[in-house]
């Protein structure tokens, strides 16, 4: 059962899908409202505000991946004059950071984050330390400076222990325990779906292909870095923490819980921010121990994640190894699928997604875009002395996405079959289709973004530019990958993966004032993508306003009702719904209002022109001008004498959507044209294409920003990024000197081309856009290149894609080689 | 930790004297001292370009040079570029082609832009694709920065005053 547009909402006020034809914003470029202060330098990001008395702080962290810790000694940091404070984990006494799955423990170990790491066990130790970078102690003073130097007389004593640093190393028989409650360093171990016969499907199949392939890991890498302010309000009872987060609410239910406070006392509010892509949906320790810091002192505490913090003690992702096998027949179908996951997630869980948030992604939606009627999958995390991992941008998707689109590309080598007609004869082409792994994908158009993206390649000449290449003994290749993407995750879809804290709805309230323009809550967090202009565009649609009378308003936990934050390709299907909804809601409020006023029925009226007026030829008597909403508003607030006794005064409504059931899903269809160097193995990519669908675009430009940012992000991890670590947990990448990100240089122009499929039961036809580019990429260019490597007959599966192994695998003939396929 | 010094820096055109340690960089001194926070900080190491201001007229690393170093040069900051609140055709051509997304990176693509144009006025795309690339952007792809320099520049030294 899809969900449509018939299907029941939770919330009564929302209304039948408008698909945003009958508005004038939605569907337009209206120009950010965010830009002109961003232009101007007028933005305000954390470390722009500064209050009075304010002090800095940095972390003491550890600098051995995996210790028993012996030792916390600030006695000299304390000494140094202008140091304010030094606190230990002993010092502030603070719970846990808990993220918890509602599963058994053979299948989810909890990994419990210290706020600081090294407080006093029930044995008298300090336990232990699991990554180089681990929080230890803040160092509060006046000065930024004075507390970098402060850092430096910290005496940290340990007893180092054998640091995990692969899934190998992991699991292998007798390793050292990264927490000695998860044997064989395993958090999460999830086997699904197997479909009865699967093994019999792969002995009788006509053909079998494996792909084993892994992914480097990656940082999600906002330009701004993680942050926080936080000060103690004696007047208002309140910690109020500043932070860049896309989890505002999440924020302030972990701080809460970390320091012993209700969530009335403390208030998270976000600046602007400088992007996030996911590593900014968790909590993190550090911006709770500066809450706790600034309540201890009395004093108002920031602190900015300076760059090697960043790239070596913050959020990671990406990390992970598949095996996998389809069978085919003869005619390039695929009759079943059998993959192992396994995620290298790092020393934690985080919150609140936990350390399963990539295998049950991976596991739970693998057979991607196409028709598998029979799926085993078993997904596991294992634990490492590496910092730990939170949900990046595309979250597993790229790499299951490449993974299956490996495999297409192996099936067709071995059947001597073209690779995009094997995709063509196993895409999803009929609408509502339910999958082997039990999800229902509403209408998308696979077959057609696939058709599209081959054909805008081919129209453009690249076959003959390949063509003339080979014969001159130059390699280019052409790559394809085709996928589609969940966007708008409901609760119900959280709940299938039980979650102990179950996301999904959004509630937002809205309020006309009495200049008859509109202020609306979103309890999503813009963190670059411009919530600010589209949820004004839906709003304005609605209520027939001039979308400069629209306010959003977002990032603070007082001011907003409540709120999921931004993830998950979210904010335009359910936190745009639901300003919709809330919007609708007062539009009937508004007729009502106006109907009792004019002595008339609410159904003679619509909205028009700034005013509630007569539906033309709806008779009734009705003035032809009806009422405008400064009117409305007047008697709203300033004469509620004449309002019904009924009537609450003012004008105001609340509504909230959740995604009922599977929710919507984008696709796309990415196309890659590279050329390798056979002097230094460097890939460059001559052309991008990308046939994206996400519905109904609220605001075109926008969505063609986030595909080409996205896309950028893709070609990122499959050519240029990669955290790795020595033998001893020793982080290599600590500048933007060891860790590659591609610059306008190795970033090619994306040519977009738009299908669109309507979402059925958002209140735009909107689906998400955030992701899609990131899912991409990956797929696309690994295809190309192996596409350019076909006269070699060396077939690559694993990114980042190395220029010495594609130097290597140029030197390799094509008789040396062996087949691939099984 | 080391003694203060006093210096003048002269920025957008206004003089200011501070007292700094000479181990403070420009970028705090501009941002924290001077509270001229649209220059931004994102990696400290002079690679990622967000502190890009311009140094008597040349696109520099705020974050690379001290305080004292700046001494007696015209500093120009992102500040500088709509004195009267207006935005200046560069900043509008960044609005027009979409050119920023959470606009962290966003002042120092500006001032590294103004330099280059300042200098190469009829810098062609791959040029100025090559200059865009000295600066980081996580957000847009880099496509619509370079669109929107590329058009500032055809507006500013029409096709008759190019080559």
């Amino acid at each position: 059962m899809p969900q449509g547009a018939d299907t029941d909402q939770p919330d009564a006020g929302h209304r039948a899908p408008s698909f945003g034809s009958t508005g004038r914003y939605v569907g337009a470029a209206v120009p950010r409202r965010e830009d002109p202060r961003l232009v101007t330098g007028r933005g305000r990001f954390l470390d722009d505000i500064a209050v009075p008395g304010m002090l800095h702080a940095q972390f003491v962290r550890s600098t051995i991946a995996h210790a028993r810790l012996l030792e916390v000694d600030l006695t000299a940091v304390r000494a140094l004059p202008g140091v304010v404070a030094a606190y230990s984990a002993a010092d502030l006494a603070l719970g846990d950071i808990t993220a918890l799955l509602d599963r058994p423990l053979e299948e989810f170990v909890p990994t419990p984050m210290p706020v600081l790491s090294g407080a006093p066990q029930a044995d008298g130790s300090l336990g232990k330390v699991r990554f180089v970078g681990e929080p230890l102690a803040i160092v509060v003073a006046a000065d930024p400076y004075l507390v970098e130097d402060a850092l430096e007389l910290a005496r940290v004593r340990y007893e180092a222990l054998p640091a995990i640093t692969s899934a190998e190393g992991a699991m292998a028989q007798g390793a050292a325990l990264v927490h000695d409650e998860a044997p064989g360093n395993v958090l999460v171990d999830v086997s699904m779906f197997a479909t009865e016969g699967i093994d019999e499907v792969f002995s009788d199949a006509h053909t079998v292909v494996e792909v084993r392939s892994s992914t480097g890991r990656q940082n999600a890498l906002p330009l701004e870095t993680r942050g926080a302010l936080a000060e103690w309000d004696e007047r208002a009872g309140q910690l109020v923490l500043d932070t860049c987060t896309q989890v505002p609410h999440q924020v302030r239910t972990v701080t809460a819980g970390c320091l012993g406070l209700a969530e009335r006392q403390v208030r998270v509010r976000v600046p602007d921010m400088g992007g996030g892509f996911g590593i900014k949906c968790v909590v993190g320790r550090e911006e709770i121990a500066v809450a706790a810091a600034a309540q201890r002192l009395r004093r108002p505490v920031k602190w900015i994640e300076d760059r090697k913090d960043a790239l070596t003690a913050s959020f990671l992702a990406r990390e992970q190894q598949y095996v996998a096998r389809a069978a085919f027949d003869r005619e390039g179908h695929v009759l079943a699928l059998d993959a192992d996951v396994v995620c290298d997630m790092g020393a934690y869980s985080c919150y609140p997604f936990t350390a399963a948030i990539e295998p049950l992604m991976a596991s739970g939606e693998m057979p991607s875009v196409y028709r598998v009627p029979a799926y085993r999958v078993r997904g596991r995390s294992i634990t490492s002395n590496k910092a730990p991992t939170a949900p990046y941008r595309g979250v597993s998707r790229p790499q299951y996405v490449m993974v299956m689109e490996r495999l297409m590309e192996r099936a067709a080598r071995v059947l001597d079959l073209d690779p995009v007609e094997v995709r063509r004869r196993n895409v999803i082409t009929t609408f509502p289709y339910t999958g082997v792994n039990h999800i229902t994908y509403d209408p998308g158009s696979y077959l057609e973004s696939l058709d599209l993206a081959e054909q805008t390649v081919r129209d453009e000449g690249w076959y003959d530019v390949q063509a003339a290449a080979r014969a001159e003994g130059r390699f280019v290749g052409i790559g394809y990958s085709c996928f589609s993407e969940r966007t708008g995750y409901g609760s119900g879809a959280f709940a299938k993966r039980r979650m102990k804290v179950v996301p999904g709805f959004d509630i937002s309230e809205i309020r006309m004032d009495l200049s008859g323009t509109v202020t609306v809550t979103t309890g999503t967090q813009s963190h670059g993508q411009g919530h600010e202009t589209t949820m004004a565009q839906i709003v304005a649609d609605k209520l027939k306003l001039d979308v400069a009378d629209v306010r959003v308003e977002q990032g603070d936990t007082d001011r907003v009702l409540y709120g999921w934050g931004s993830f998950a390709s979210r904010s335009a299907v359910i936190g745009g719904s639901a300003v919709g909804a809330a919007a609708g809601k007062l539009e009937v409020k508004l007729r009502e209002l106006a109907a009792h006023l004019l002595g008339t029925r609410p159904e003679v009226l619509e909205l028009r022109d700034g005013g509630v007026r007569p539906i033309p030829h709806a008779g009734d008597g009705v003035p032809p001008e009806g009422l405008s909403f400064t009117q409305l508003a007047d008697v709203a607030y300033l004469k509620s004498h004449l309002l019904a006794k009924e009537t609450d005064p003012g004008l105001s409504a609340v509504a909230s959507f959740d995604v009922a059931g599977d929710g919507t899903f984008s696709n796309a269809t990415h196309a890659c044209v590279v050329e390798l160097d056979p002097g230094t193995g460097g890939t460059r990519i001559l052309r991008y294409v990308c046939v994206e669908d996400c519905g109904v675009a609220i605001n075109p430009p926008i969505v063609e920003g986030q595909a080409r940012g996205g896309i950028a992000q893709g070609i990122a991890g499959a050519l240029f990024e990669q955290v790795s670590y020595d033998a001893n947990g020793e982080p290599s990448c600590a500048s933007f000197l060891d860790y590659k990100v591609p610059t306008a240089w190795e970033t090619p122009d994306v040519l977009i081309k738009h299908l669109e499929t309507p979402c059925l039961f958002t209140e735009t036809g909107a689906k998400g856009a955030g992701e899609g580019g990131t899912i991409g990429a990956p797929a696309a260019v690994l295809n190309a290149v192996n596409d350019a490597l076909r006269p070699t007959g060396v077939e690559l599966d694993d990114t980042p894609i190395r220029p010495e192994v594609v130097h290597r695998s140029l030197q390799v003939t094509r008789s040396a080689a062996h087949g691939s396929a099984a | 930790m080391s003694e203060r010094q006093l210096v003048t820096l002269t920025v957008n055109g206004v003089e200011h004297e501070l007292l700094v340690e000479p181990r403070r960089t420009l970028v705090d001194a501009l941002r924290h001292d001077l509270r001229l926070t649209g220059t931004h900080v994102g990696c400290e190491h002079g690679v990622c370009g967000a502190c890009t201001v311009l140094v008597d007229g040349l696109p520099a690393r705020a974050c690379l040079m001290f305080a004292v170093q700046a001494e007696g040069r015209e500093i120009s900051t992102v500040e500088s570029l709509s004195p009267d609140g207006r935005l200046n055709d560069l900043q509008q051509s960044f609005v027009d082609h979409h050119g920023l997304q959470c606009g962290f990176c966003t002042p120092g693509m500006l001032m590294l832009a103004e330099g280059l144009l300042a200098e190469r006025p009829a810098a062609g795309r791959e040029e100025i694709r090559e200059v865009v690339a000295a600066n980081l952007c996580r957000c847009t792809g880099y496509q619509s920065i370079v669109d929107a320099v590329e058009a500032c520049a055809r507006a500013r030294c029409p096709q008759e005053e190019r080559s």
